[in-house]
């Protein structure tokens, strides 16, 4: 069987900040109301926390899950876990209505590391990253795309589309030169 | 001759020289200096030639109010034209060039324009060159445009970067003087988030140059508390261009404009969001009316001071100080100060009086009141001043030989950024200015003001002029001819006067008219004299002539910085699909579909692009091809009422399709209009997988959204857009099986498989679904993969598809190949205002359903009528193309006398297959007039004759596909 | 350049992050409505200066429809409210009936 790979096979970037590409991730996309029978139970099986607050993401190791929107959250998740994940999120929420879709290959993934990687974001985001709460996940633009990102250790992850991931890397790029620090 | 002082200048560092050189000549200055000081301070006084007139033309401000000393800065890819030599700041190696001269500076052939001036009058562009026509093309144009005009546009590419940035404050501060470093201070110790901004290089603005030791003190402890503080950041060389609705704040920061190649980004524009903004952006000088006003060495008071105080420079050893209020003592005192003369201070008014007054008696300075310049003498720079009373006709009492001119006619507020978004102006009698009107401020989000003037450009502690208006103010029309109003356009007294006389009562008629305020003026030196004088010639009062509309940006911005980021390869996102890579390295032609690059076709050897084509295109017909389709959007419709939902959505019925099979379905807007088309599969009981066109994904996941959202939010049903999930790979050709079958795995014969089914499974190892549907009609396989084994399986399929022939095609291929098999294509059939039954689609129209979008629309009677284009195929006479957007000529002409139409063509092409030219396209009648020959029109001129024929071309009865 | 908290998610998002989407309230009239009653759910749109109530979607952001009371004139925002709801809440007239006295309601 062939190895999925991601967008950019993992490119790197190195400016005031490091920028690299990870994955691929693990990603499903869950749209059930909160509160459904068997939901808590879901998330607590395949990610090991509870269900998030309205923009928070909720981190154990390496999984995650983000409240995208009050009836959608986006798992996250080792690339091989998805397809018992998705069987454990069906057994659980059989009779439920929602949807579960596997959306790993559809996404890139980019670490914004070092201790500016706010001001790469504040350079193509309008986000007041001031305001940005610890564990806050926040859906925006990046420039001309649509993207989603979060705190997370010293630094930023970033999700995009993958058809845009080079267009992404670029703006990461051309954001994070040397020299062209905020403050 | 202007020249260094020995001592003094308190922006500039005497500790380090910085060469840079003018119009190729090598000249000196120090760092702190603009570009301005260091040209005064090497005897440059002309920089410039005026716009019209090309007059000689010196440096008349110090700050962004300058109208004359434009530069061209830099070379090559750093060329940068109109850029102000006052706000330039000096830097090793900084090259400049003055503009708007022809062949030099010195000696310029537009001069004749001066000599010609009475027949280039306000308004002479609409007078002038209208007659002959065929002349404004031939002639004055190009003269104007090689004569007229400020810098030339660079034609290179920029070789600097640029890059935007958001911000966000409570308070937002603009201008960073003592009234903007009080106010952030004020704002920072109450702990709210404060952004102040500079636009020149140094904190405390007038106050280094006019307030005391104290003062100055004041501003270095000031900026170091703000600095010490948390919630305040400061930005220096930072401009507020614009305030906008909501707060939104654009300012343009010059990082590296001084430093230029050091890697920086050249600007950084800043798009700030505030919740309130305090405007402290100062005041501007006025300059004063007298004939000659804009002879190189006429400056204001004030720049005279800020290159003395400022910069060490001298204007000359002798200056004559010509003014309307005290403030302009300030000069003559700082001149005497620094050691050189002021033969007379020449005061309009009647009565001068008051502490500054006396100063300067006290230093022994002739103070003559009532008085006025009648006219500056000198050429290309001044030589004297002739006086005369202020309240006569000009009649000359003295002359006086200087070679410089401080004028002062009285002080703006810059209210720029309190009207950009509305604020109102009150015209103040006292001070003789607009000033912002706080009880109608520019309102925000919430309805409260979000503007607020502070210090000077609230009109607060400025000096109080007499109106003195025209210097005399009984100047006839020999001397109103040489008062400047608007140095920059070439705007006279007398042209505002004549514009007056000419019916222009309006002040922003005028404005235009005589381009009074136009290009990078915007009202900040010649806005109030020019208001004035319109006043006085319609013998009315400035608050009713009112003034022009201030818009941003306050100066102008460089279209880099607008740019920011987006050049070159990020200049807009394109989307690759999974298998990008592999269509680039085997050479081909990639056509732009939405954000997306698809690959047109996949020229080998020496084709072209229709050669290419074409080889594709049979080859998929004899053998096998293959066809990058992961563009097309996925959308999955899952849900108790999805069923429900996708009949409401669809023109054919969904919710009876079986699980396993795939469907064909036309979504139309709630105007009956086709929106969008695509194959629909049912994944499972309650969840079925939407296929839509590549343009259409995300507009018709949006669309599906707003009625779930926004209609019926009762219904229980999730979409998820899966599009960007899986790479979708069509193998089309009498071989495509075979090419399954060697790669192993999921059944793909007929039996199991059949036309419009399809199966998940595994296919050369990799999961994968595959669909029997076919847009080319062939038997045709579209197998999806998980985007990241996209390339994958791609590679296997050429490798196990070599034995066949295997070939991939381009989008133009499947383009011809479905229009051979009178497919429609949305976006080719369809323009918006198509039904589906115009295209002969009735049959995927369910008529039971009691409802679908769309339906109520396709029952207005005008869809039912019988002259409704429909569709229908082509083929012309002589087997030749008709071209792309032809019409179907019919008998008679329209009212515009132009032919009629009954008809035109949707899709043309030449068919390789049927080796002739082919088309579809919408004729009244449609099918009905099937064996018609009607004419199309042709690019040349002439018609083409065609036939009207089936529009199925190829296989109509589907031997090929139904294998 | 507007700004709109998302009534959903409760970000502040700029107008960059946002799509349009006209007047709010339409009642869908389909098969079987007259003409006229068609006529005015497709075309007839309102077009005040002053009080107006629009659909916008947080499309860069949760992707949720909601919709915004706001004045066309001043651009001061009353207001948003979800989608789900046939008609203004009581307590967003109220406070634009304490705004703007003179507005005829809706």
């Amino acid at each position: 069987m062939s190895e999925s790979v991601s967008a950019l096979g993992g490119a790197s970037f190195d400016g005031f900040v490091a920028v690299r590409e990870i994955g691929p991730l693990g990603m499903i996309s869950l749209r059930v109301k909160p509160g459904v029978a068997g939901l808590d139970r879901a998330i607590r099986e395949v990610v090991g926390t509870g269900v998030p607050a309205q923009r928070r993401i909720e981190v154990l190791g390496d999984r995650a899950v983000a409240w995208m929107s009050p009836d959608e959250l986006l798992l996250i998740l080792p690339y091989r876990d998805t397809e018992t994940a998705m069987a454990t999120i069906g057994s659980m929420l059989a009779g439920q209505h929602h949807l579960a879709a596997v959306v790993s290959d559809a996404r890139a993934v980019f670490r914004i590391e070092g201790a500016k990687a706010d001001q790469v974001i504040a350079k193509l985001c309008p986000v007041d990253m001031d305001r940005l709460a610890e564990g806050e996940v926040r859906r925006t633009r990046a420039a001309q795309v649509a993207a989603a990102f979060w705190r997370q250790g010293e630094g930023v992850t970033l999700v995009c589309f993958r058809s845009v991931a080079p267009y992404v890397m670029g703006l990461l790029k051309h954001s994070a030169m040397v020299g062209s620090e905020l403050e | 001759m202007s020249t260094r002082l020995a001592r003094g200048g308190r922006l500039i560092d005497r500790t380090k020289a910085v060469g840079f050189s003018f119009n190729g000549k090598q000249m000196r200055g120090f760092a702190g200096d603009t570009l301005a000081a260091a040209l005064l301070a090497n005897d440059q006084m002309l920089v410039g030639r005026s716009f019209k007139y090309h007059r000689p033309r010196g440096i008349v401000a110090s700050g962004a109010e300058e109208p004359n000393a434009l530069m061209n800065m830099g070379v090559g890819g750093r060329f940068e034209p109109n850029q102000r030599a006052t706000t330039t700041e000096v830097f090793e190696g900084l090259r400049a060039t003055s503009q708007n001269h022809w062949p030099s500076l010195e000696f310029d052939v537009g001069v004749v324009n001066n000599l010609a001036a009475r027949f280039l009058p306000g308004g002479f562009y609409y007078k002038t060159f209208m007659y002959p026509r065929a002349a404004w093309k031939h002639v004055f144009e190009p003269i104007i445009r090689k004569s007229a005009g400020l810098g030339r546009a660079p034609k290179g590419h920029d070789s600097d970067r640029y890059e935007q940035a958001y911000a966000f404050c409570d308070i937002l501060v603009a201008g960073g003087g003592m009234a903007g470093l009080q106010a952030a201070l004020t704002a920072g110790q109450a702990g709210k988030r404060v952004l102040i901004l500079e636009q020149t290089a140094h904190w405390g603005g007038r106050a280094i140059i006019d307030g005391d030791d104290a003062a100055r003190e004041w501003i270095a402890a000031t900026v170091q508390a703000l600095g010490a503080m948390d919630n305040v950041r400061m930005r220096l060389r930072c401009m507020a261009a614009g305030v906008y609705d909501h707060g939104y704040v654009l300012a343009d920061e010059k990082v590296a404009d001084h430093t230029p190649g050091d890697g920086r980004p050249k600007h950084r524009l800043w798009r700030i969001r505030a919740e309130r903004i305090i405007a402290a952006t100062g005041a501007i000088e006025r300059p004063l009316s007298f004939a000659g006003n804009d002879i190189p060495g006429v400056m204001l008071a004030s720049a005279v001071r800020d290159y003395v105080v400022g910069f060490g420079v001298s204007p000359g050893d002798r200056t004559v100080v010509v003014t309307n209020n005290d403030d302009a003592y300030h000069t003559a005192i700082a001149l005497v100060e620094a050691g050189l003369a002021v033969p007379c201070i020449v005061d309009a008014r009647a009565q001068a009086s008051g502490a500054l007054v006396d100063r300067a008696r006290a230093l022994g300075i002739r103070v003559e009141q009532g008085r006025a310049i009648a006219k500056v003498r000198g050429g290309k720079r001044v030589t004297g001043v002739a006086l005369c009373m202020q309240a006569g006709e000009g009649a000359i009492l003295a002359e006086i030989a200087c070679e410089a001119v401080a004028m002062s006619g009285g002080w703006s507020p810059v209210v720029h950024l309190w009207s950009h978004c509305g604020g109102k102006l009150v015209w103040d009698e006292a001070q003789g200015h607009f000033r912002p009107d706080a009880t109608r401020p520019p309102t925000g989000h919430d309805g409260a003001g979000m503007v607020v003037c502070v210090g000077a450009a609230n009109g607060e502690g400025l000096a109080q002029p007499e109106p003195v208006w025209i210097m005399p103010q009984g100047a006839g029309t020999a001397l109103k001819t040489k008062m400047w109003l608007d140095y920059q356009n070439d705007v006279k007294v007398s042209d505002v006067q004549l514009a007056a006389r000419e019916g222009y009562e309006s002040v922003e008629h005028t404005k235009r008219y005589t381009t009074l305020g136009m290009a990078t003026d915007q009202g900040k030196l010649s806005n109030i004299n020019g208001l004035a004088v319109l006043a006085g010639a319609l013998n009315s009062t400035i608050p009713q002539v009112g003034t022009t509309t201030f818009r941003p940006p306050y100066t102008p911005v460089v279209f880099g910085a607008l740019a920011g980021e987006s050049r070159g390869e990020i200049f807009q996102p394109m989307r690759g699909t999974p298998i990008h890579a592999w269509h680039e390295a085997h050479g081909a032609y990639f056509e732009p579909v939405g954000l997306w690059r698809r690959p047109y076709c996949f020229p080998r050897g020496g084709e072209n692009h229709a050669q290419a084509v074409e080889r594709e295109i049979l080859n998929t017909r004899a053998n096998v091809g293959l066809l990058d389709a992961s563009t097309l959007g996925k959308i999955i419709v899952k849900g108790p009422d999805a069923g429900r939902f996708l009949d409401m959505l669809y023109t054919g019925v969904m919710s009876t399709l079986g699980v396993g099979k795939c469907r064909y379905g036309l979504m139309c807007n709630e105007n009956g209009f086709l929106s969008d088309d695509g194959v629909v599969i049912r994944l499972s009981e309650d969840s079925w997988l939407c296929h839509t066109t590549t343009g259409g994904a995300d507009r018709i996941h949006a669309h599906m959204e707003d009625w779930l959202q926004c209609e019926w939010w009762d219904w229980q049903v999730y979409t998820a857009n899966v599009t960007e999930q899986y790479a979708q790979i069509a193998v089309a050709g009498p071989k495509a099986r075979k090419v399954l079958e060697a790669l192993g795995g999921i059944d793909v014969s007929a039996e199991a498989m059949p036309f419009m089914t399809f199966a998940d499974g595994v296919l050369g190892g990799m999961p994968v679904r595959v669909h029997r549907i076919s847009f080319s009609g062939e038997l045709s396989y579209e197998i999806a993969v998980a985007a990241g084994q996209g390339r994958a399986l791609w590679d296997r399929l050429v490798e196990a598809g070599a034995a066949f022939g295997v070939m991939p095609y381009g989008t133009e291929a499947m383009h011809i190949m479905r229009a051979e098999k009178g497919f429609v294509m949305i976006g080719d059939e369809t323009d918006g205002t198509v039904v589906p039954q115009d295209l002969n689609l009735g049959w995927a129209i369910s008529k039971k359903k009691a409802d679908y979008l769309g339906k109520r629309g396709q029952e207005r009677a005008y869809l039912a009528r019988a002259d409704r284009w429909k569709l229908a195929g082509f083929e012309t006479l002589d087997g030749s193309v008709i071209p792309d957007g032809a019409y179907i000529i019919a008998e008679g002409m329209n009212g515009n006398g132009q032919r009629n139409t009954q008809g035109r063509v949707t899709s043309t092409y030449y068919s390789p297959t049927l080796k002739k030219g082919i088309a579809m396209g919408l004729i009244v009648g449609g099918l009905d007039r099937m064996g018609d020959q009607v004419e199309f029109n042709t690019v040349a001129g002439g018609t083409v004759r065609a036939r009207v024929v089936d529009p199925v071309f190829y296989d109509k009865e589907g031997v090929q596909q139904n294998v | 350049m507007l700004t709109l908290e998302c009534p959903y998610c409760g970000v502040k998002a700029e107008e960059t992050e946002l799509a349009p989407g006209y007047e709010a309230h339409l009642k869908r009239h389909g098969p079987g409505s007259t003409d006229e009653a068609f006529e005015a759910y497709m075309f007839a749109r309102k077009n005040p200066k002053g009080v107006h109530f629009e659909r916008w979607r947080h499309a860069y952001g949760c992707g949720k429809w909601f919709l915004a009371a706001r004045d066309t004139a001043t651009l001061e925002v009353f207001g948003t409210y979800p989608a789900q709801s046939s008609g203004p809440p009581a307590e967003l007239i109220e406070k634009i009936k304490a705004k703007r006295p003179d507005w005829k309601g809706f």
